[in-house]
């Protein structure tokens, strides 16, 4: 694997072998051992978007294998005066970085590093696009809490259409064998019934009902892509997640949501510390995730 | 073939069993075609010292008229100047452009056309020119048509946006008193707004926001609804979907006076090259080459169709409701494409393809060889009150092209100053050898002559 650009296309075998290996990982980081797997590499950690977790778990996880790593610190940079994205990287790769792990508001930048350097590169989040580590991660959080994804009913709920998480969960959990159900008001899931094999709910409680697993996603405050809504209000109001409507789904059916929440927005504060919630537990799968996602992309795990 | 010894002066040759195919006539047959001092004749008037050149095997049409080229000067010569432009033109077998007036500053001064013209006379290709509708292109106060009328503008266009609803009747009700056509680029700002590409399953799942259809057809319904109110001559320019042709055949039902054109890439190309497809419009579509997707190079304005509205439109084409293929020769500089893809500059390169792409549209059987040779000459120029055709006693101003021939489009083997086109590395159909504009040589087999070489000749 040269580099981790998306998730979609996977196969099952690819998916179980990098959830296989980021467990693997899990007990090696708790050990202290394959310190040295990544001694050769030069991690950069390249965040055109704000990001405190993925940029910190994939720091840790660099440096639990080894790598030096370096943060382009976009805000104090050349970025800042005009270099382009390209010039950027290619300044990167001379200067020695062997992995770029690039976050990115637009859709695809990934891909255009990867064609114009010989930079690894690894998405961390490009646009409205692919999150494949988040989507790896999530896999990884729901398989331990289920047993298998295969066969299982999932509920994602919220601004679907603006959301990369959504997008590469959706390639995901269809690889391992989920079935699909995406909600939200209609601006936040237009477009989606063209997605293979998902369904639109109707409704919150639709998309509930017996499901195995639910995923909030954020409400994006801090963006535009709020306009598709009536109100912060209206949204808790209508899909907001509550204990209560937790229980439309399978009794146990856990909650996920890749953070940071809104409570009291996307879902309550009952729901997101209660006893039901995987937001912890989705925050620990990043290291091991991402340590097995570098050691792939390195080329020191073949 | 050469024709390297007769390119300094008015054209005389003898093209000797070629097919000729002349739209204006309807002809298509196997014959000599002779050109002397720069008009056409019959083979027997030319003199024995004619160069005489085995042309069995090409094709020989009127000279390509493109009614939308952007050439960049003044302002972005960096991407393309006039005289490059030309070059394009002619080795892509066009002996006469239209540049669009989206230039900084933009064409709206009468003074701008006459220097302009200037520059252009030694270019390797007739130039003609279109004047700004708004002052600046900025959408706000008329310019002063009458005056850029005079100054022999073709059309007058916004083109890169629409002109807006409140100025479109009493732009037209002028251009109409001037007798010449407003080329509208049909697009709904408000509509469109944000858009990247084509609005659809792909778009979708790229994560990129969506062009609706609608943008189009509602500046489309508009402009038809202001022409049919004041008689003028709207021509749309490259339309991207079907339901645009069908309002287009309901108006001509009616009367409007109203002609339109596309794109080579709105024909062959589809919203699945964002994804990394590289299949035209007419294979049989299957799964994109995921390292190609996001390519700055495929965003345009509007965005690449659908696949079936690209069908729709090579039908539009077929049965006449297409008037003319225009390039929107696009040039941009690398600096501009090679980012992100909702950051790409919009619009691709296109004279030295056009021709080549309708050519594999007509060997995919989906547009008959004349009528693709009309919509590249006879068609445009009718619209800006040219004529062609290859009639005795015309002035020789044609193409003649191997068909059979392919080439491989490449940065070094472009006249144009700019690349950025996703055909690179693709091979084609259709090899132009020889191309003569307004009696002259101006492209032989791989060489250009501008009217300057000629001069100094």
């Amino acid at each position: 694997m040269r580099h981790l650009l998306d998730v979609e296309g996977w196969s099952r075998d690819e998916a179980d072998r990098l959830l296989d290996l980021a467990v693997e990982m899990r007990g090696a980081r708790v050990a202290r051992e394959r310190r040295d797997l990544l001694e050769r590499e030069t991690v950069a950690t390249a965040f055109y978007e704000a990001s405190t977790r993925t940029r910190v778990s994939f720091e840790l996880a660099a440096r639990a294998l080894g790598a030096t790593t370096v943060d382009l610190g976009i805000a104090g940079s050349s970025v800042g005066k005009g270099e382009s994205l390209v010039d950027t990287m290619r300044t990167l790769e001379r200067t020695g970085a062997t992995v770029a792990v690039l976050r990115h508001a637009s859709a695809g930048a990934p891909w255009l590093v990867a064609r114009e350097t010989g930079l690894r590169v690894v998405n961390a989040g490009d646009g409205a696009h692919a999150h494949p580590t988040q989507a790896l991660l999530d896999a990884l959080t729901l398989r331990e809490a289920l047993g298998s994804v295969e066969g299982a009913t999932v509920a994602i709920v919220g601004d679907v259409v603006h959301s990369r998480v959504a997008r590469s969960n959706l390639h995901l959990l269809a690889t391992l064998g989920a079935r699909l159900r995406v909600a939200g008001p209609p601006a936040f899931v237009a477009g989606f019934e063209t997605w293979p094999g998902v369904q639109v709910a109707g409704s919150l409680h639709q998309a509930l009902e017996g499901a195995d697993a639910v995923m909030a996603l954020r409400v994006q405050l801090e963006r535009d892509a709020g306009s598709g809504i009536d109100s912060v209000a209206a949204y808790a109001r209508d899909w907001g997640i509550s204990s209560e409507r937790l229980a439309w789904a399978r009794p146990g059916a856990p909650l996920l949501h890749p953070g940071p929440t809104n409570e009291g927005v996307e879902l309550t504060a009952e729901v997101a510390n209660g006893p039901r919630s995987l937001i912890g537990r989705q925050v620990e799968n990043g290291v091991p995730v991402r340590m097995a996602v570098l050691a792939l992309v390195s080329g020191a795990v073949a | 073939m050469t024709f390297g010894s007769v390119a300094d002066a008015p054209a005389t040759l003898l093209l000797r069993g070629a097919r000729v195919v002349d739209p204006a006539s309807g002809e298509d047959a196997v014959r000599d075609l002779a050109v002397r001092d720069g008009r056409i004749v019959e083979p027997a008037q030319l003199p024995e010292v004619a160069p005489r050149v085995e042309a069995a095997g090409l094709i020989v049409a009127p000279g390509l008229v493109d009614l939308h080229a952007h050439l960049r000067e003044p302002g972005g010569e960096g991407a393309e100047t006039i005289d490059s432009g030309a070059r394009a033109a002619a080795g892509g077998g066009f002996t006469t452009i239209c540049a669009m007036p989206n230039t900084t500053p933009a064409l709206d001064d009468p003074g701008l056309v006459a220097e302009l013209a200037g520059r252009a006379a030694a270019a390797a290709a007739q130039v003609r020119w279109i004047g700004a509708v708004t002052r600046g292109r900025a959408g706000e106060t008329l310019a002063d048509l009458e005056a850029l009328a005079a100054a022999g503008v073709a059309a007058f266009s916004d083109d890169g946006s629409a002109v807006p609803p409140q100025l479109l009747d009493t732009a037209l009700a002028r251009c109409a008193a001037l007798d010449l056509p407003l080329i509208q680029h049909a697009e709904d700002a408000t509509l469109a707004a944000g858009a990247v590409m084509r609005s659809g399953s792909t778009a979708v799942r790229l994560g990129l926001r969506g062009w609706p259809p609608e943008a189009e057809l509602a500046c489309v319904e508009r402009g038809l609804a202001a022409a049919e109110a004041t008689g003028a001559h709207l021509h749309l320019t490259h339309l991207s979907t079907a339901a645009a042709l069908d309002a287009i055949r309901a108006a001509r039902s009616r009367g409007v006076r109203v002609t339109c054109d596309v794109t080579p890439h709105h024909l062959a190309l589809t919203d699945a090259w964002v994804a990394g497809d590289r299949r035209f419009a007419w294979e049989e579509p299957g799964d994109p080459d995921d390292g190609l997707a996001y390519d700055g190079r495929c965003r345009v304005n509007p965005p690449l169709p659908a696949r079936d509205d690209a069908l729709a439109q090579l039908a539009g084409l077929a049965d006449g409701t297409i008037d003319a293929i225009a390039t929107d020769h696009a040039p941009h500089p690398p600096e501009r494409t090679l980012v992100p893809f909702d950051e790409a500059a919009p619009g691709l390169i296109g004279l030295e393809t056009a021709l080549s792409l309708g050519l594999a549209a007509v060997a995919a059987g989906r547009v008959p060889l004349p009528v693709l040779l009309g919509a590249l000459s006879v068609g445009p120029a009718g619209i800006v009150g040219l004529s062609r055709g290859l009639g005795v006693g015309a002035v020789a101003d044609l193409v003649a092209f191997d068909p059979a021939a392919t080439w491989t489009v490449a940065p070094d083997g472009l006249a144009s100053r700019s690349a950025n086109t996703p055909l690179l590395g693709r091979q084609l159909p259709g090899v132009v050898r020889l191309t003569v504009a307004a009696g002259r040589v101006t492209w032989d087999d791989g060489t250009v002559f501008p009217r300057s070489t000629r001069a100094a000749g």
